[in-house]
């Protein structure tokens, strides 16, 4: 293996100078790519080797199912009826408590970012709520919400709500002044400085907040379905160790990993579309 | 009709409070003429910038008055231009968007505003640049299109604070001939700080010199040189004269804000490294 590379590294290295810049470029994205590969391979590859001969050196293997036991659980899965219920569930709540928090996180942000008045009456509550963690919010959560649903939504979207905010307030307090200054001199009310100023300026920030956010979000959805849910890929996760289908429980973490994934993805895609300006920049 | 007259009797301004006091100008009375084009120039930290603040509306003096056109100033408005020493363009906007801006602010409608600014950026140079964000162009162009984004509102009052000191000295040049064939157009009063005394002496009408803070009236006298002014003017003896009479009077007061200890060997020394290094692009 070692050898392996080590002779496609010499083979691009000679070859490279005569390459365009444009092919050279392609090569480098496929070598990238080849290691990534190659890294997911090794990595499952050990995993195999620890639990066929059930190693125990720390981590004790012995239970721990192997990944073809996994793959046959997977393709299980992938043709059971309720996955799609488990599935639409997880992402419906992230969706809505993401999108709960993010309406109510930015305005908010924005406000505190540029009023020292309103930073004074709300940022202190905010900053003695936040490093309150979401499971510790369940049981009061239950208590306020008459269905399960909404509160599992609420703690989704708490997860969130911190990370867009200070996102958010970061964003508009690094504002360079005197762009609000040559707004103004060119006739922009407080208004038109919010929309065309401030709130642009501290995007960038703002998505930083929201890729975060939506990471917290995936993993206080996974921990409120585990407590009250019926459906969805946490309570899925849960119940599979409940009724000792090991293999599942592994499914239903590198699904929980792979949609995680996936929205932060799409989050970062929708910012680097939203801020056009950034890319031309580095591009340069 | 007479537009573009500002006004300053016993203008005083102070930041801070208490001990931390720092009064930038003190009882300064200063009028300028409509259409007139007036430099300050003086040592650094003697409250020029202070000045434009005060006049843009960004900073209500303490005491004094201030009129334009016999109006008071309260607050920035469109009818006084800024170029600041930065372009402080909105870098999320294109080039286009940026000169728009403030003709959106007044109700022009569409086409005209498309019109407006096709013309204005004809003029400075950069209509190939209307689609590109200010982090895709140089700083003199950046400078360009702060120039354009002020002009193109036609404002009573052009109030310019070291526009083009960030510039190096081939573009400066270049940026300093722009400026005098559309103000020769426009014809609005302009009021420039610089600390380089040939700027303040090749672009004037008038020049005048602010003592070391806080900020007073040293001098104030008439350039008498023919316009349009080439950059031939730069080497006329009259020049050099007027340039000579600039620098004694600014080196009196650059000397001063070092302190009195200072012995005549020490001193010169001091100016030639102080002040002379300040004023390096302006020896090129």
């Amino acid at each position: 293996m070692n050898a392996g590379t080590l002779a496609l590294g010499e083979v691009e290295a000679s070859a490279a100078p005569e390459l365009p810049s444009r092919a050279r470029w392609g090569l480098g994205i496929l070598r990238r790519l080849a290691v990534r590969a190659l890294s997911v391979a090794v990595f499952v590859g050990l995993w195999q080797a620890a639990s066929a001969t059930r190693t125990h050196f720390i981590i004790n293997f012995a239970h721990v199912p192997a990944p073809t036991e996994v793959a046959q659980a997977a393709v299980e899965f992938l043709e059971s009826p309720k996955t799609p219920r488990h599935l639409l569930d997880s992402v419906r709540r992230v969706l809505v408590g993401f999108g709960l928090a993010a309406l109510t996180a930015i305005p908010l942000g924005l406000i505190i970012g540029r009023s020292r008045l309103m930073e004074d009456v709300l940022l202190t509550p905010l900053e003695i709520l936040r490093p309150i963690p979401g499971v510790a919010w369940i049981p009061l959560a239950i208590l306020m919400f008459p269905a399960a649903e909404q509160s599992m939504i609420f703690i989704c979207c708490l997860g969130a709500l911190f990370p867009i905010l200070l996102g958010t307030i970061h964003g508009v307090e690094a504002l360079d002044r005197r762009l609000v200054h040559a707004a103004q001199t060119l006739g922009a009310n407080t208004w038109a400085i919010f929309r065309e100023v401030v709130l642009p300026g501290a995007l960038p920030s703002i998505m930083t907040g929201l890729v975060i956010g939506m990471g917290t979000c995936w993993f206080l959805v996974v921990t409120a379905e585990m407590i009250s849910g019926r459906f969805g890929i946490g309570y899925f996760t849960w119940e599979s160790y409940t009724m000792q289908k090991y293999p599942d429980i592994i499914v239903g973490m590198l699904v929980i990993g792979l949609l995680g994934m996936l929205s932060s993805a799409v989050v970062r895609w929708l910012g680097s579309r939203l801020t056009p300006w950034l890319r031309h920049t580095s591009s340069r | 009709m007479s537009r573009g007259a500002i006004e300053l009797r016993d203008v005083n301004l102070t930041f801070g409070t208490g001990r931390n006091a720092v009064t930038a100008l003190q009882n300064l009375s200063l009028s300028l003429r409509p259409g007139e084009f007036l430099s300050i120039l003086g040592p650094s930290g003697c409250g020029k910038s202070s000045l434009i603040s005060t006049i843009a509306g960004f900073q209500p003096p303490q005491a004094g008055e201030l009129r334009v056109d016999g109006e008071p100033v309260r607050g920035p408005g469109s009818d006084r231009g800024v170029v600041f020493q930065q372009p402080a363009l909105f870098p999320w906007k294109t080039v286009r968007e940026n000169v728009e801006f403030g003709l959106k602010f007044r109700g022009v409608p569409k086409g005209e505003r498309r019109q407006a600014v096709d013309d204005i950026l004809h003029k400075v140079g950069l209509s190939e640049f209307a689609r590109h964000y200010p982090g895709q162009l140089s700083g003199g162009m950046q400078q360009r299109v702060g120039l354009a984004r002020v002009l193109v509102n036609r404002p009573r009052v052009m109030l310019m604070d070291e526009p083009f000191s960030a510039l190096d000295a081939q573009t400066r040049l270049m940026m300093q001939e722009l400026l005098l064939e559309v103000w020769a157009e426009y014809r609005m009063t302009v009021l420039f700080v610089t600390h380089d005394v040939d700027e303040a002496v090749y672009l004037g009408s008038r020049v005048a010199v602010l003592t070391r803070r806080p900020g007073r009236l040293k001098a104030l006298f008439d350039v008498d040189l023919p316009r349009p002014r080439g950059v031939d003017v730069l080497v006329s003896p009259e020049f050099m004269k007027l340039k000579r009479n600039c620098l004694a009077l600014v080196r009196e007061e650059t000397l001063g804000a070092l302190g009195r200890d200072f012995k005549p060997v020490q001193a010169a020394r001091v100016y030639r490294e102080v002040f002379l290094a300040e004023n390096a692009d302006a020896a090129v």
